[in-house]
């Protein structure tokens, strides 16, 4: 009998659980895997790394970009552990060039080939960042004043250093790219870009 | 016609003449005055169909259709767009769906291709190769046709139902590929389209997911933009936003392409079909 209200309850659940996860069909990721090779198979063999997905690549796309807490967690300590720090210890490095770089979309894309410029952060076409720069996209919260309401301090230089080389070690899934992990920016630039958000003389504290 | 033509000549100049005077405005200023210019422009195309550029390609690919073309020297009006041979009127509004002749499913430009080659003995990877073309460049023969045969179902509703097993599977599968991140900027089409009122720098961007935005801008396309005075297609459309994802180049009628097409026009099913529309 007890076994008998147990299938029930579970079938119940069931019943709820797939009637809510409507809007997120079932799909085999093998397939999907084999479609997108398929797709871009004209690409040069070097380019082929890009239509493979990381374990956390894979657990945030089938989750939506919103993966249950086990999950989130999983994603945060494996980011975690691919930060590499700068050999000196200096985390920030010269505003200025930063500035440049969170200006710049350049690179990577299959018309950058070969390369005239260095890559790109493009921070402007998702963050708001100076006053004076009115051209900027919101997918990313405002950066204005974020070294000054943060009082410049160690602790948050080496959290923004962190959240621009991996930004899933802090929000797992996030739609930032982990600069640094996946080789887009170097140690150096990234330097320059806590500079940019975190230095007092940064036009973003002024 | 040619009274057509001077009206679009007389629209462009007033189109250029708004941004050249935008153009010395604040950049957030700009983009609004912008915005607003082309919103009036639409509402001239909505007074006067005749004044959107991109018909003169929809008109070419008319042309195109009804020619005898290819190996075989015949034009394409034994098509079947799915509502029989030859059939273009409200051909659009039901596609993509699947075709029992290809077993495969497929949307506008996709068929057109296989059309070409089975009807007209066209190879299948000539017509993948440098299928879009250049900034300023015209719509290639393929994107005008495609044009044409949207435009035929301008002003009706979007009535794909992608309800057979196949098809579904598709559209599905265009949902997960929507969110597939991939790439060195870990991408999907969701980072930029899964959200609303946000921008990219000041571009707007509209929320795909979500079938009330999907059915406002899903059926403009093709599109003539304004930034690069030519007609994109939609399967143009992905390239380019896989271009901006760091992807490789998306091959033309790839089940990627078709599937994500599906997912799109699912979304936007209901939707009021308004192309060849206007971008930016």
């Amino acid at each position: 009998m007890r076994n008998i209200i147990l299938v029930a309850a579970a079938i119940l659940i069931a019943g709820v659980t797939g009637s809510s996860a409507q809007q997120k069909p079932v799909v085999d990721a093998a397939k999907v895997d084999a479609d997108i090779a398929k797709a871009f198979s004209a690409a040069p063999a070097e380019w082929k790394p890009r239509l493979e997905q990381d374990e956390s690549m894979k657990e945030c796309s089938i989750h939506e970009n919103s993966p249950p807490k086990a999950v989130a967690e999983g994603i945060q300590k494996r980011e975690k552990a691919k930060i590499e720090y700068p050999a000196d210890g200096k985390l920030m490095g010269d505003w200025q060039s930063g500035e440049k770089l969170a200006q710049s979309g350049y690179g990577l894309r299959f018309t950058d080939y070969p390369a005239r410029n260095p890559n790109g952060g493009n921070c402007y076409a998702c963050h708001q960042l100076t006053k004076s720069e009115v051209s900027y996209g919101t997918i990313g919260p405002s950066l204005i004043n974020y070294g000054k309401i943060r009082n410049f301090s160690e602790a948050d230089t080496k959290a923004a250093y962190e959240k621009v080389y991996n930004a899933q070690a802090a929000y797992p899934c996030s739609n930032m790219p982990r600069f640094g992990t996946n080789k887009v920016l170097t140690i150096e630039q990234i330097k320059d870009l806590v500079a940019l958000v975190m230095g007092p003389d940064s036009p973003v504290n002024k | 016609m040619m009274a057509e033509e001077s009206a679009v000549k007389r629209i462009l100049i007033i189109l250029m003449a708004f941004c050249a005077a935008v153009a010395l405005a604040s950049l957030a200023r700009a983009q609004d005055e912008t915005e607003k210019a082309i919103e009036k422009y639409r509402q001239m195309l909505k007074e006067d169909p005749w004044s959107n550029p991109g018909l003169l390609d929809a008109d070419r690919g008319e042309g195109l259709w009804k020619t005898p073309a290819g190996l075989t020297k015949v034009s394409l009006e034994k098509c079947d767009l799915g509502k029989g041979a030859g059939v273009v009127d409200g051909a659009f509004a039901e596609l993509p769906r699947y075709f029992a002749d290809a077993d495969k499913v497929m949307d506008l430009e996709t068929r057109l291709m296989w059309c070409m080659e089975k009807l007209q003995g066209l190879k299948r990877d000539d017509l993948v190769k440098r299928p879009y073309p250049a900034g300023g460049q015209p719509v290639k023969d393929l994107g005008a046709i495609a044009t044409y045969v949207a435009n035929k179902s301008s002003g009706m509703k979007y009535a794909a139902k992608l309800d057979k097993p196949r098809e579904k599977a598709v559209a599905d599968e265009g949902q997960a590929i929507f969110f597939r991140r991939q790439g060195p900027h870990d991408f999907s089409c969701a980072t930029c389209h899964n959200d609303s009122g946000k921008r990219i720098r000041l571009q707007g961007l509209p929320y795909l997911a979500d079938p009330k935005e999907a059915k406002q801008v899903v059926g403009q396309w093709p599109a003539y933009r304004v930034s690069t005075t030519q007609v994109m297609t939609m399967q143009h459309r992905l390239y380019d936003c896989y271009w901006q994802m760091r992807m490789p180049e998306l091959e033309m009628g790839s089940d990627v392409s078709v599937a994500l097409i599906a997912y799109l026009t699912r979304s936007a099913e209901g939707g009021e079909i308004a192309a060849p529309g206007l971008k930016r």
